[in-house]
């Protein structure tokens, strides 16, 4: 340690003003760093979404990414959907029986399902399957000078890497959560009717009843939302990985906690404006 | 002499298809390129020496747009290129073709559909007319056919440069970059990429670009050698001349010595 660092430590441990001082210049470098990321976010958002819509297109790419993204979640989201129907048929049971309310049920499992649970569910579950191996793949393309190799060979990576992948996770996710809204009302079912003893016809009616348009489709503009969520981070901190495996490891782990936050974030939002 | 005898003697300098003035580049307070200037004779390979992290691999990456100097002019063709517009961008990319170090072939296409990428993606060239050529510059630099439907992840080290470097010349460009094409090979197969980097240039007529730390292959390829030295060219001149530099920076470097002006620095 230099004799200038020394005697700096020793000032500012005894002086509570220089200390004052590194503690609010402290905050402040943390703000300016979150806004500079923001900027650096918004930038990547923007140039993406414009690159969705301008040619040249890659058809095959899309194909690709609607069938990874899309197809192979399915599994993922329908098991998600089928036991949080189960679980919240049980839990609403036990919490009802209080009140002599168990014709409820059926209502309260619809309604959880197509208005939060198969959206957050769903977004949660593909942030971690689609997020993170987006992120993992793109920054491994950044670390082998893939996607410099892209630009030398006159095609704009985020046309040919990002586009595809953020058309595909928006377009597809309301897709599973409509899928995931259907299998998580017959878990739901399924419980209520053969284990819980209610009758099929009525329970199947009180759905119907309860259940209006606006509560799909708030789940779907939910959905939506997060699908670009998804894929713009994954793609974001995988554009941006730091070198090596650590750099790629801590993309990914970003990618997913970022996505995740958001989806929450988002979640208030989307709720708030449909339903305040 | 006649007047006509003094003309026949004297080389015209060659026209620079590339040329860097006072280009600068730094990252926070490392400055990497510092006005740097540089000319890379047009249809002549230039072959830029220096040790590792004096800002070799940040000049051919300003060069090929994919940094962007802080300050300087980087001319081809004798039109300035650092403030290019996107498409423009793409445009001159069709001049480029590039070798990247560790190849950068793409892990999900096949062989020949990474030979052919920049055919098919970059120039809009039908898939059927691409295979053919794909396939053909993959013979070319010494592969089978039957490699073509193979991954790049089936390939040995020296294979994928081969593959990547056939990559590179498939569009014919009329510059070719080498970054550290022998590194990490074993010295037959260096030899061999070396061969194969002499036939695609003069083939082609290009104009090349590369950088290395590889002796045996500057002297092999190069027509003109560059030295770079914290951010700068500290010496230039054809690679016959290599050995009488009268540069410290040189003599250290292509003899490999411990002691000299570099290392002293360094520590």
């Amino acid at each position: 340690m230099s004799q200038a660092d020394a005697t700096k430590k020793e000032n500012s441990s005894v002086n509570p003003v220089i200390l004052l001082l590194d503690f609010i210049g402290g905050i402040g470098a943390a703000v300016l760093n979150f806004l500079a990321a923001l900027g650096r976010l918004t930038d990547f958002a923007v140039r993406s979404v414009k690159n969705c819509f301008l040619p040249p297109f890659f058809p095959a790419q899309l194909m690709r990414q609607l069938i990874d993204i899309g197809y192979y979640s399915l599994p993922v989201v329908g098991m998600t959907a089928l036991f949080t129907g189960m679980v919240l048929a049980l839990q609403s049971y036990t919490g009802m029986a209080r009140f002599n309310a168990e014709s409820a049920i059926a209502g309260v499992v619809v309604l959880s399902v197509t208005r939060e649970l198969a959206p957050v569910l769903a977004g949660l579950m593909v942030a971690g399957r689609v997020g993170a191996a987006i992120a993992a793949e793109i920054g491994t393309m950044r670390v082998t000078e893939q996607i410099d190799a892209l630009r030398t060979l006159s095609v704009n990576p985020y046309k040919y890497l990002i586009a595809p992948r953020v058309l595909a996770a928006t377009f597809m996710l309301p897709v599973l959560v409509l899928i995931g809204d259907i299998i998580g009302v017959f878990g739901g079912y399924l419980v209520s009717v053969y284990n819980l003893g209610f009758s099929p016809s009525p329970y199947m009616e009180q759905t119907w009843k309860t259940l209006e348009n606006i509560d799909v489709i708030s789940g779907l503009v939910k959905a939506g939302v997060f699908g670009f969520i998804v894929s713009i981070m994954g793609c974001y901190h995988g554009f941006n990985s730091g070198r090596g495996a650590q750099g790629v490891g801590a993309a990914t782990t970003n990618a997913v906690v970022s996505a995740s936050i958001l989806i929450l974030i988002f979640n208030y939002i989307i709720t708030q404006l449909f339903f305040s | 002499m006649t007047q006509e005898a003094i003309k026949k003697d004297i080389q015209p300098e060659p026209k620079a298809k590339i040329a860097l003035r006072g280009v600068s580049k730094a990252f926070g307070s490392n400055h990497v390129l510092s006005d740097l200037d540089l000319d890379v004779p047009e249809g002549k390979s230039l072959v830029v020496i220096g040790s590792s992290g004096t800002g070799k691999s940040v000049m051919l990456k300003c060069i090929l747009g994919l940094m962007e100097p802080d300050s300087g002019s980087i001319l081809i063709d004798e039109q300035e290129t650092t403030k290019l517009h996107h498409k423009q961008r793409s445009k001159l990319m069709h001049k480029f073709g590039m070798l990247f170090q560790g190849a950068a072939l793409f892990d999900s296409l096949r062989i020949w559909e990474n030979v052919a990428f920049g055919l098919v993606q970059g120039q809009g060239m039908n898939k059927k007319e691409a295979r053919e050529i794909a396939i053909e510059k993959i013979k070319a630099v010494g592969l089978k056919e039957e490699v073509a439907n193979l991954y790049p992840a089936e390939l040995s080290g020296g294979m994928q440069k081969r593959v990547g470097l056939a990559r590179a010349v498939a569009t014919s460009p009329e510059v070719i970059f080498f970054d550290e094409p022998t590194t990490g090979l074993d010295p037959i197969m260096a030899d061999v990429i070396n061969h194969l980097i002499i036939d695609s240039v003069q083939g082609l007529g290009a104009t090349a670009l590369t950088i290395t730390h590889d002796m045996a292959s500057v002297r092999k390829i190069a027509d003109y050698v560059a030295m770079i030295w914290e951010g700068k060219i500290v010496w230039k001149g054809p690679v016959e001349t290599l050995d009488h530099s009268d540069n410290e920076y040189v003599e250290q470097f292509i003899h490999g010595r411990a002691d000299g002006p570099i290392t002293r620095r360094i520590v």
